[in-house]
């Protein structure tokens, strides 16, 4: 059991409020789930057919085989590759929108722009296409065939996205082992049948095929939903806000976007700015858009729309009694969000069609009506401003400066006031002098089973303070933003001496007057494309697999199936991955260990589980150690 | 006195009492190292079935105990602090006289000593059974014996009452 429900003064400050406000949160109700189901936790029970349900018995002494002969490690094993399956959907999915969304601007038929047309060319040749006298619509709309083209595939051709994308070395790998998707709907289809009753019982092969998922994650979810997004809304450059729950404002109507998905929130922000006049005829100063979960994400990379908090908090953002309307699309939503908003002036609005819940409004959106929708959306959030009771309201004064909007092409671009015409020069120079020992990854979500936010802070202040570079994204870049770790003073405070020396120069360089934050915020859950993306980069300049960078990749307080896929596909890039929260494979130790040491000699990259954050940090930097002395660097 | 009771219409077999049990006689004392332990820990409750009926089944800690009196080394016996019965493992002879003798079934043999197990009530757990806590649907309780026929009377009553207004 752990002592403290979070390390955030803002949650800490509003739980009395809720428990006061008679309001039940997801704390409350982890409580009453324990303990936890042990055949669930361990990943060995099995409802793949109804001849069941089977477990297997840890200790021995009961059953070793479900009813169709499943042992544990096939059992183990089928049960991961659904859920690291069920999470590519989610990124696929994801992306197929926004492939949608751009073919129908190419096409004008909807009011969306293509605002980045450098980005588009730029995804464009490196799909191999010709862009030479094309239009910016026609240009877009080749792009798009070629991402239908993907999902269209019915021959053995592996996914152009990832081909044109993922480093050399590594598809080599893949290939070898016979991983390399065609195309993303039939491999996860594939996946449901392979695991269905009476079939694949080799744990092996069931592995592999949970790698090739990783790849379809990779490359037809986050990659491609990056630059899809990228090319309609803008790549990310820095912008500087703020993030927790203090930036809720107490006399502007507070309109919460929360979500994965910017087709919803872009047009949110844009229509509250545009009706700010009718929030001021409401009484408020004004309209405050804020962000949940990625969609947060996405409106503050390109927007600088501040981040009210992350997955475990959502609740309580409501509990302040200052929210007038949550708006919602997709993915870690919870369903107790009407419930909480019942006990306050809340409205919480859905909006897809696979997400509704009982007791909100449900506004649908499309992208042919998505400007009427916002609209809608604005107004519905004014109106119920009107019915706010100021008793009920309580904001804690608790937020931090940040400074985001890090994709690769804004990192090159601060590296270029350094050097200019080998812009990457510098971060290697860097990175080979031992300035910077290396680079971690922290993504991923919040587990209400480890302290909120804790194993986030824990980790990357250990890993700063030893100078290795961190990059965030998710619910984990915003626990670092509220623990000041993505401002000036951070650097300051946080980072060693040589990680600091390098961010002062930049930030200098870059004209900023300050240093770089010690760790730089790359966007949403899909933008762990961002890290790939430079992780590719990397490898690329100094001609080396991207399994030999002393780079490593973490997700601290992982919860959703998507964490496990995104991990998957870190593993696969030759990252060793860390995980703060134990996933349910150790009830067969074949799987664990294959996991955690066995798929190191056929795909460079490994699991890791260390559910401490120092610890976990110190274990990263060891492996990081390891990696630059086989480069031959200082360790 | 508090007793572990049973209600057995709310028993789903799902046997999470067993593996909290077997936990809760490990070294460790935690699920994910429990697993690797040398000597897997023995659990004391046992889910049967029969038909529709499901039992989680322990000691049932008889005041004329049969194994007390079939054990010929001492090892069965009365904790006098407790009114528990407990097994003094080092005088257990592994004869399994208690095993015979249990109308329940429910003493165990722990395979690598060959000497018996049974419900010792979590006495490393400062006598919190780790079987009632686990229990998903309150189907196991750690209750006063008083409180637990109360509670049965009152759904007698209620059912009676239910008829009665049925009827009307």
């Amino acid at each position: 059991m752990k002592s403290q429900k979070s390390i955030d003064p803002a949650v800490l400050e509003l739980l009395p409020k809720a428990a006061l406000d008679g309001v039940e949160t997801v704390w409350d109700r982890y409580e009453a789930q324990q303990p936890q189901c042990g055949f669930g936790n361990l990943g060995i029970c099995c409802r793949h057919c109804i001849q069941g349900p089977c477990r297997i018995d840890p200790f021995g002494n009961g059953p070793k085989a479900g009813i169709c002969g499943a042992n544990a490690d096939v059992i183990v094993a089928r049960n991961l590759l659904r859920q690291v399956a069920a999470g590519a959907a989610a990124h696929v999915d994801h992306a197929y929108e926004v492939v949608e969304a751009l073919e129908l601007a190419a096409k004008g038929e909807i009011n969306y722009a293509i605002i980045d047309e450098t980005k588009l060319r730029q995804v464009a040749i490196g799909l191999g296409l010709e862009i030479i006298d094309k239009s910016k619509a026609e240009l877009a709309l080749e792009v798009v065939e070629v991402a239908y083209a993907d999902l269209a595939n019915h021959g053995k051709r592996p996914i152009k996205w990832l081909m044109a994308n993922a480093p050399k070395e590594r598809i080599a790998v893949w290939a070898s082992l016979g991983i390399l998707p065609r195309n993303p709907d039939r491999e996860i289809r594939e996946a449901l049948h392979q695991t269905t009753m009476g079939m694949d019982a080799d744990p092996v092969n069931l592995v592999l095929a949970t790698a090739k998922q990783g790849l379809v994650d990779g490359y037809s979810g986050l990659k491609l939903a990056t630059d899809m997004q990228d090319i309609l809304f803008g790549t990310p450059t820095p912008v500087v806000t703020e993030s927790n729950l203090g930036v809720l404002k107490e006399d502007h109507v507070n309109l919460i976007v929360h979500g994965h998905v910017p087709l919803l929130s872009e047009k949110i922000v844009y229509w509250a700015r545009k009706l700010n006049a009718e929030a001021l005829l409401a009484g408020a100063k004004g309209i405050l858009v804020s962000g949940i979960c990625c969609t947060g994400n996405e409106v503050l990379m390109r927007g600088g729309i501040p981040l009210v908090t992350n997955f475990l908090a959502q609740e309580l953002a409501i509990v302040t009694g200052a929210v007038d309307a949550m708006v919602v699309d997709v993915q870690c939503i919870m369903p107790s969000l009407t419930k909480v908003a019942a006990c306050y002036h809340t409205e919480i609005i859905t909006t897809m069609p696979i997400v509704k819940l009982p007791g909100a409004t449900h506004v649908p959106f499309s992208l042919e009506n998505a400007d009427e929708a916002a609209q809608e959306i604005v107004r519905k959030a004014i109106s119920s401003y009107r019915g706010r009771d100021p008793k009920k309201v309580q904001i804690p004064n608790h937020k931090q400066k940040i400074m985001a909007g890090f994709s690769v092409e804004a990192i090159l671009g601060a590296l270029a006031t350094v050097d200019p015409v080998d812009p990457l020069k510098p971060l290697i120079d860097n990175i080979v002098n031992g300035n910077i020992l290396g680079v971690v990854a922290t993504v991923g979500c919040n587990n209400v089973k480890v302290t909120h936010d804790q194993l986030h802070v824990d980790l990357v202040k250990e890993l700063v303070k030893n100078n290795v570079l961190v990059v965030a994204t998710g619910c984990s870049a915003h626990a670092l933003a509220k623990a000041g770790l993505m401002n000036s003073e951070g650097t300051n405070t946080y980072a060693g001496e040589g990680l600091k020396a390098v961010l002062t120069a930049i930030g200098q360089a870059a004209g900023l007057g300050a240093p770089l934050p010690p760790v730089l915020h790359m966007g949403s859950c899909v933008d762990n494309s961002r890290i790939g993306d430079l992780v590719t980069a990397i490898a690329k300049y100094l001609k080396v697999d991207s399994a030999l960078l002393p780079i490593a990749a973490s997700a601290p307080e992982p919860q959703h199936e998507k964490a496990l896929s995104i991990g998957t596909w870190a593993v696969t890039m030759g990252l060793t991955t860390h995980l703060g929260v134990v996933p349910p494979v150790l009830g067969s130790k074949a799987v664990a260990e294959l996991l955690t040491q066995g798929l190191t000699e056929v795909i460079g990259g490994k699991f890791y589980i260390e559910t401490d954050g120092v610890k976990a940090a110190q274990g990263l930097i060891e492996d990081i150690r390891a990696k630059r002395k086989k480069l031959g660097l200082s360790s | 006195m508090k007793q572990i009771l049973t209600r057995s219409e709310h028993c789903l077999g799902c046997k999470s009492c067993e593996l909290a049990c077997a936990i809760a006689h490990s070294t460790s004392k935690t699920l994910y190292e429990a697993i690797d332990e040398l000597e897997p820990p023995q659990k004391r409750v046992f889910v049967e079935s029969s038909g529709g009926l499901n039992f989680p089944l322990q000691c049932r800690q008889c005041l004329d105990a049969p194994c007390v009196h079939a054990c010929m080394s001492g090892a069965m016996q009365f904790d006098l602090k407790t009114g528990l019965i407990q097994v003094a493992e080092q005088r257990c002879v592994g004869c399994m006289m208690c095993v015979m003798v249990c109308p329940f079934g429910v003493i165990a043999e722990i395979a690598s000593t060959h000497r018996v197990a049974k419900c010792d009530r979590c006495r490393d757990l400062d006598y919190a059974p780790a079987c009632v806590a686990a229990c998903p649907t309150k189907a196991l309780e750690y209750v006063e014996v008083q409180e637990f026929a109360r509670s049965g009377r009152q759904t007698f009553i209620d059912q009676a009452n239910s008829f009665n207004e049925g009827s009307k």
